[in-house]
Order: structure tokens, then sequence, then C-alpha cells
């Protein structure tokens, strides 16, 4: 099959699957139901595997038939399409995870889960694969809308309710600044078309214009990836989600907001009549390197798993940013690489914790201790988990921070630094947690009274079903997981290719001529770009790993309480206290961010 | 944050994005200007695929692609709305009482339902022609049947929408519509391309694969939008006995 | 005009944002994301208009007689007329179930989840 039948089947699959579901559901029993759902997502998988094993450059589709300068064209190089790939592989293991995992109400609203499910797919595929602007903003909002409905799916807990609402406004929001955005582009270059619109910005010198308009674009994309202080969402929607969502919105759709910014810059406003690459380059590292410390350390500070991880996915978006604030295709390569490991990695934690709370219905890591001592496989499966979100090598997660930091460090010599903490915390917090839930290492730990913070008791189980044993499927689709972080970092082939599709992605011109055709003549010679460990990437990701190890078990056997300053004490308890679950305090921190990169990018212009 | 500290830092921030929003807006064209390219560009298309209406073209032929996501999305609302406004297992779903109505409002409604649902249907099948199409009709049919609620009451309503029958007639004519753009690839090389006979200008089969397309969009709006009230509705009639927060209110 | 209507549009985001931001109640909330979208709206169809122009519709005006709006930005907002309505039900579902399980829709009062 050519790319032009596989870009549009990506996202026509699950748009088909997702509807024969909700009919078919009415009348299938559960396994019947399962199977549709499943073999659609596994189509796609096969789908965009195909696509990604096929594509040299820029792989072009228009659909209609119309060229990029009338309708929309899909565009996919090995970074977009790879992505796709990612997310269509979680989604297909979180169908295969919740095979037994759900009591799905029954009747005529069967079957209905796997289909919003199916849609959440589409929406990431479609803006993933995208080449249009306005095309773009349909899709992120159409796994928005799937995204918020699947939150909130536990309607008896007031407390999915709040975070899924938090959730739709504050992302809904940013999506219509997104648009306000567009429409000042449009009236600036008139067009939609990524490659059109950054052709007909050399037009124009920069001003105010482009600089506000670029703001409003990305407005949506970092809330969407939850850059600091667009983040504050994030923990709220993910730690209260069904067990197999937050797989998904940890695991994809979150990156997909970091690949929405990179993709956007690079097309529309890398060239002249844009955003200066310096501006870019100061801004956005500063904003990665923030949201990779904030993340860190509100993540050391949980003891609800499912925030706990959402915080430490907050902290790997930040060093994804930082990655694609770098500008050479170094750092895309090295977040890329990142992304795809990741994404199994925490898909895998949160698959995890879902056992958890299936077997003891809690996700407290005080509450659990030393409560899951005979679930020893669980116990070292979540260890690995953590040890690779702390970039142990061979995993994968461990090869794309080593080139993530080579890229760095070549920039600015500190930049490393923030890698190794950033893991390191966030490792360290789940392996203080592995330990004392499934070792009871340590003393019992003791809550202080008066703190701002959410525990993790008292949550409503996803399944009643008391008594039954626990699901294969809950345990291996995690191993499979993390076996395939695993593969991204032993596999060269994997990190090679998507070193290439890097070096693509941050050429603008190789993309505008394989959308706008030949009449932009380009001969590309792509730079080589580096894909494989090195000593020293080795040596960083043991330290992390190491490091965070060190970490845990301090914090675990407390031998010594450490001397922290007073003032960082009350820096950390400040900063706990501004993630409040208050709307409005969210939306004037949008409205602060929104108002600080304006000023920024307009005095740098 | 308090209230105070949190408007604070709102007004500081709007300021600051009232002032950069306002000076870019100077380097904007002026407003009414003549130049439009794109605009220019999906005019002379729409003429070549013979629809009048230049707005149903771009929706349904040169920007098709908008509108499968657009409709995705209503249909990914209708499914989650169904999920999220089902039964809590402490609720239960009563039958409606019936109410009393003045013949009055019963006469109007009744003139005006069969009147609404053949403005729908026009306007649904006039798309390509005159303004309207597809979501515009599809709302107005959604819109007719609940005169029913307004002049009987809501026990005429839930005779008048078979729920079940519009759940799967809101699921198909969403498949309907990737499924044809499915057909389109498999006949004309590329996805929702316009591959059907354009027709002659100006009549009704004009315009090739968009008056399909609206038609598709009709039947999805308008039973997805009878479907989302229906599950709002129920709340509010139908649905007692909830949570334990609102007994102890 | 000049640039009134886009700073129109402007003021409608801001407008929106205030009362987001000093929202007592999540009804009032989803309202002000409503009238946020519709600053949307408004620059896209003020981006549009082109002087003594009519409807982009020729079933009844000669192809090439009289200039025409811009007829990509309708059909963009009546894209994201629909985006915003299916959204907005939505958001509102989750406030029914949460009005019943929280008795109350106060974002003051729900401090299920911090820190």
């Amino acid at each position: 099959m050519t790319d032009a039948t596989l870009l549009p089947l990506a996202v026509a699959i699950p748009l088909l699957g997702a509807p024969l579901l909700a009919v078919a559901g009415r009348v299938l029993p559960r396994t019947g139901c399962d199977v549709l759902a499943t073999g659609a997502a596994a189509a796609d998988v096969v789908c965009l595997a195909l696509l990604w094993s096929h594509i040299q450059g820029v792989a072009v589709t228009p659909v209609g038939g119309w060229p990029a300068q009338i309708g929309i064209v899909l565009a996919a190089d090995r970074v977009g399409a790879g992505l796709a790939l990612l997310a269509s592989c979680l989604v297909l293991a979180v169908l295969a995870y919740s095979w037994r995992y759900f009591d799905e109400p029954r009747g005529e609203r069967a079957g209905l889960f796997p289909a919003m499910v199916l849609t959440f797919q589409a929406g990431m595929v479609g803006f993933a694969l995208t080449g249009d602007l306005f095309n773009a903003f349909v899709f992120f909002e159409l796994m928005g809308a799937a995204g918020y409905a699947l939150t909130g799916y536990r309607i008896e807990d007031p407390r999915p309710l709040q975070g899924a609402l938090t959730f739709g406004i504050v992302n809904s929001l940013a999506a219509y600044c997104s648009l306000l955005g567009i429409g000042l582009l449009y009236a600036r270059t008139g067009q939609l078309n990524l490659a059109a619109m950054g052709r007909a910005m050399g037009e124009h010198r920069t001003d105010l214009l482009v600089v506000v308009s670029f703001v409003l674009v990305v407005t949506a994309m970092l809330v969407k990836a939850a850059v600091v202080p667009f983040h504050f969402w994030l923990p709220d929607a993910h730690a209260v989600a069904p067990t197999p969502v937050c797989m998904l919105l940890s695991g994809a759709m979150v990156e997909l907001g970091a690949y929405g910014i990179g993709r956007v810059y690079w097309t529309v406003f890398s060239g002249p009549g844009g955003i200066p690459h310096d501006a870019f380059r100061h801004t956005f590292t500063a904003l990665g390197v923030l949201t990779a410390l904030v993340g860190a350390v509100m993540c050391w500070q949980q003891r609800h798993l499912k925030r706990m991880l959402a915080y430490s996915t907050v902290g790997h978006v930040g060093l994804f940013v930082v990655g694609i604030a770098l500008l050479t295709p170094g750092g895309v390569a090295g977040a890329a690489v990142y992304v795809a490991a990741h994404g199994c990695a925490k898909a895998a934690l949160f698959g995890l914790t879902g056992v958890l709370l299936d077997r003891y219905g809690s996700v407290d890591e005080h509450g659990l201790y030393g409560r899951a001592r005979d679930l020893r496989l669980l116990g070292v499966l979540f260890v690995l988990g953590a040890l690779a979100l702390a970039g142990l090598p061979p995993f994968g997660t461990g090869l794309g921070k080593a080139l993530g930091e080579a890229a760095a460090g070549h920039s600015q010599a500190w930049l490393p630094t923030v890698y190794v903490l950033t893991s390191a915390l966030t490792g360290g917090a789940l392996l203080r947690a592995a330990l004392r839930i499934f070792w009871g290492a340590g003393p019992v730990p003791h809550s202080r009274p008066g703190e701002a913070e959410t525990s993790g008791e008292g949550e409503e189980p996803e399944v009643r079903e008391p008594g039954r044993a626990l699901p294969p499927m809950m345990v291996a689709v995690p191993a499979l997981l993390l076996a395939l972080c695993a593969l991204v970092g032993c596999l060269p082939a994997v990190a090679r290719s998507l070193a290439r599709g890097a070096a693509v992605f941050t050429d603008p011109a190789v993309y505008r001529a394989a959308v706008l055709g030949p009449a932009v003549a380009h001969r590309a010679v792509l730079p080589h770009v580096a894909s494989a460990w090195t000593a020293e990437g080795l040596l960083l990701g043991g330290g992390s790993a190491a490091a965070a190890a060190a970490f845990a078990v301090l914090a675990v056997l407390r031998p010594v309480r450490l001397p922290l300053h007073r003032g960082v004490r009350a820096l950390v308890t400040g900063l706990r206290r501004l993630h409040s679950g208050h709307l409005g305090d969210y939306v004037a921190w949008l409205a602060l961010g929104v108002a600080a990169l304006c000023a920024a990018f307009g005095a740098q212009t | 944050m308090s209230p105070r500290a949190r408007l604070l830092l709102f007004l500081v921030s709007a300021a600051v994005i009232g002032v950069y929003f306002t000076l870019s807006c100077r380097e904007l064209p002026s407003f009414g200007g003549a130049s439009h390219p794109y605009g220019e560009r999906a005019v002379a298309a729409a003429l070549a695929h013979r629809t009048a209406n230049v707005v149903s073209s771009v929706n349904f032929d040169l920007r098709a692609f908008d509108t499968l996501g657009e409709e995705s999305i209503l249909f990914c609302t209708v499914l989650g709305a169904t999920l999220l406004l089902r039964l809590a297992r402490d609720e239960r779903q009563h039958a409606a009482a019936s109410e009393a109505v003045l013949p009055t409002t019963r006469l109007l409604g009744a003139v005006l339902l069969p009147v609404t649902v053949v403005v729908g249907v026009y306007i649904v099948a006039h798309g390509q022609l005159s303004p309207g199409g597809g979501f515009q009709g599809g709302v107005v049919l959604a819109t007719a049947l609940h005169l029913g609620y307004v002049a009987a009451d809501y026990r005429v309503l839930e005779r008048l929408r078979p729920l079940v029958v519009l759940d799967i007639a809101d699921s198909l004519a969403a498949a309907s519509f990737t499924a044809m753009g499915v057909a389109g690839l498999a006949a004309g090389g590329a996805f929702l391309k316009n591959v059907l006979p354009l027709g002659t200008f100006n009549k009704i089969t004009s315009g090739g694969m968009v008056p399909l397309f609206n038609a598709a969009v009709g039947v999805e709006v308008a039973s997805g939008v009878i479907v989302l009230l229906a599950h709002f509705l129920d709340q509010a009639v139908e649905v007692t006995g909830t949570g334990t927060q609102e007994e102890e209110a | 005009m000049g640039v009134w209507p886009y700073l129109a549009a402007g003021w409608i985001l801001l407008v929106a944002l205030y009362g987001l931001v000093t929202s007592r109640n999540l009804i009032h909330a989803i309202g002000c994301l409503a009238v946020a979208q519709s600053s949307t709206y408004v620059l896209l169809l003020a981006v549009g208009y082109r002087d003594h122009s009519t409807a982009p519709v020729f079933s009844d005006l000669r192809p090439g007689s009289r200039p025409v709006v811009d007829p990509i930005v309708q059909a963009l907002a009546l894209t994201d007329i629909v985006v915003g309505a299916t959204v907005t039900a939505l958001l509102l579902a989750l406030t029914i179930q949460l009005r019943k399980r929280h008795g109350t829709v106060d974002p003051e009062s729900l401090t299920a989840l911090r820190g």
C-alpha cells in the first residue's frame, strides 16, 4: 500500500471502528466488543507501522484530491508518524489491559468506553499527521472532547468530575486562544496550510502581529503539554481518570502538545518574518527547565501514586520541551526517542498502579505501606519501571535522555544537570513508594497534618467484584510495555530512523518542498544525527538511576534528616499551595503565561 | 490564592495581553480590505465543482476533512454524554407525569411541528445551493421534535423520539461520512474525494458528493442533538434519588 | 472601521477570562467559556469581511458580478460553532453529576484536589 492510502486510513480506521462498536455493543457480548475494539486498534497499529517504515523524508497526501493551497493535506515525517504510532500502540495496550478490568455499563451503553478510546485515538493520530493549522485545531478538540469525557468516567466519585471539568475548561479555553491566533495568522498570510503559511510569512517583517499570533497559537499546545505555568490542570485530571485513560493521557496526549510546538515553529515561524531562533531557544529552554524542576519537585512531594506519576510526566515534558527548544536535529532526536520510551514506561507504571487500586482500593503510598508484600512480581516490575524513568541503560528512556543531554550540553554546559536531577527525583519518588508498598521498608510513614495535599485513600475502586483473581492481562500488558521501552533503547534501528526523522523535522525547506510541490526545488543534504549509546550517556544514565536509588533509600530509612534550609522548605510548601485545585487560579495562571510570553517575545524581536 | 491575589494577578496579565493584542491588530490588513487570496481560490474551486453555496463547498468538498473531525467531535460528545449521564447506583428512573397544557399552545405546537420538520429537511437538502446545510437543518429537525414537549408533555416527546433508533442512526451517519471518504479513496485515489458526477450548476443534484455528505451530517446532527437533549431532559424530569450529598442538603 | 472589529474580539476574550477567574459558579464559568469562543467568531468573520460585498452563495448571483466575502472563515466559524456547542454540552453533563455528588458548583468549595 502507498502513503496516499495509509495516511488517511490511519485516521479513518478508528473513526469507522468507534461507531461500529457503539452499534454492535448493544447486541454483542462483552468478549465480542473487546475483540472488535482490539481488532480496530491492531489494524491501525499495522497501518501506522507500515507507514512509518515507508517514509523517506515527508509523506504527503492531499485529502479530497485538492492541493495544499485549496484543501487539506496530510503530511507525515518519521517524528509525526512515530508519535501517531506510539499513540496507537498505547491504545492497543489500553484496550487489552481493560479487557477484564472495567465493569462497564451493560445494555445499550456497553461498548461505549472502547468506542470513546478509539475516537480519542483518531484525534491524536489526526493531530500528529495533519499539515493544516485549522485542521490541527479540530483534531486537538477531538482528542480533548474524548479526553474530558473519559476522565469523568467514574460519575460516582466527585474528584474525577472536578478533574475532568478543570481539564475541559482550561484546555478548551486554550484552544480558543489558539483559534484567535489562527485567525490573526490567516489575516496576515491568507493561508491555513502550515508550509504555505511559512512561505507567506517571509513577505512581511517580524512585528508584534507575528509575536501575538505565535503566542496565541502555541498556548493550546503549551496547555496540552502542561508546561509551567499552564500545567495546573494535568495532575488534577491524570490523578483521577480511570487507569487505562491515564495511560493514554500521560503516555501520548501530553507529548503531542510538545510535538505541536515544534511542528508549528519549524513549519511556520522559523523562517524570515517569523520568530528569531534565539528568541525561541532562550524562552522555551527557560520554560522547559522551569517545567522540569517544578514537575520533579512536586513529584517527590506526592503520596498519591497517580498524582506522583502525573507530576513525573510534567517533569519529563519539561525535558522534551528543552530538547525541542535547542532547535537542533540532535535535540529533537533525543526528545523523540525519549518520548517513545517514556510513553511505554509511564503507561506501564500507570497500569501497575491500576493493579494496586484493583487489589487494595487505594493508591496512597502511606496507606499501602507493606500491604503488597505478596505481589513480588508486581513489585519487581514497578521497580524496573521506576528505574527506566530514572534513565537506567539499556532502557530507551536512558538513550533518549543521553541523546538529549549530549545535544543540550553543546548549547549550555549546565543543561545536562537538569536532565539528571529530574530523572533522579521522579524515579526516586517512585522507587521510594515501591520500597514502602512492596517491601514494607523503613519505619511506617506518617503524614504531616495541615499540609495541602491529596492523599490516595478512599478511592472508588474501579472494579466491584470482590475476591476475583487478578486478570493476567493487567500484569502482562505493563510487562510488555516495559519490554517495548527496553527495545527502543536496544534496537539501534529505532533510534537511527528517529534521528533521521529529526533531521527532516528541523528542516522546513524539506517539508515545504514536499507539501507545496516542485515549485520550490530543494536538494537537501540532511546532516548526520547521533543516535547511538555513548560512554558518557551510559555513565549519566547509570548515575541518574543510582542517584534515584540513593534518594529513595535515604527517604525510606531516614538515617539523616536532610538539613534543608528553611527557605527551601517554605518555597516547596508555597509551591504546593499554588496547586490549589481552583479553576479561577488556573485561568489566572494561564493569562499570566500568555502575558509573559508576549512580553518575552516582544522584547526579543 | 486569595480571591484578591487572583484578581490582581489576572488584571496585570490582562493589561499586558490587552496592550499587545491592540498593538498587533494595528498590523492587520484594514477591516473590509479586498485581499482574500484563499477565499478567491475557494470560490473558483467551488464553481468548478458546480456548487453554488461556496461555504458548503468548503465544508464538504475542499475542507471536508475538517468536517469529518467536527462530526467525530459531535459523535464523541453524544457517546460521552450517554456515558456521563448514566444512572448512578443510587439513582432511579421513573416515568414522567402527564401535564396540563393550554389548548392554544397545543394547537400551535401541532401546527408548527410538521412545518418545522419540512423546513429542516428543505434546509438539509438545499445545502449545496442556498445558505444552510446539514448542521443547520439538523438542528432545526431536532428542534421540531421538542415542540412535542412544549405543546404536550414529556411522555409525548418520548413517543416521538425512539432513542434506540436515533442512537443507531447517529452512529451509522457518523460511520457513513468516513465510509464515503474511504469510497473516494477507492474510486478516485484520494480520501474524501468528490468522485460523483457533478451535475448541473444550481440544480439540487449538483455538487457531486456534497449533497450526500450534507445528508449524512443532517441525520447525524438531528439524531445526535435529540439524543443529547434526551439525556439532559431525563436528568431533569425522570431521574431521582441521587447521591448522599443531595439528601443531606 | 479600521481596527475596531479586531479589538472587539480581543475585548470579548478578556471579558470572558475575567468571568472565568472570578466565577463562583461552574455553570457561569462554562458560559464564560462560550463567551471566550465568541471572540473567535468575531475575529474570524472580521478577517473575512470585504467592503461592498455579498454572501458567497451563487444560487441567485452571477459569478463575478459582485465581490463576495471570504467563504473560508465562514466555514471555519461554522465548524467552530459545532465544536463549541458540543464541548459545552459535555462540560454541562460533568457539572450536573458534580452537583449531585458534591452538592455545590462553587469552585471555592471544591477542595478535594490540591498539593
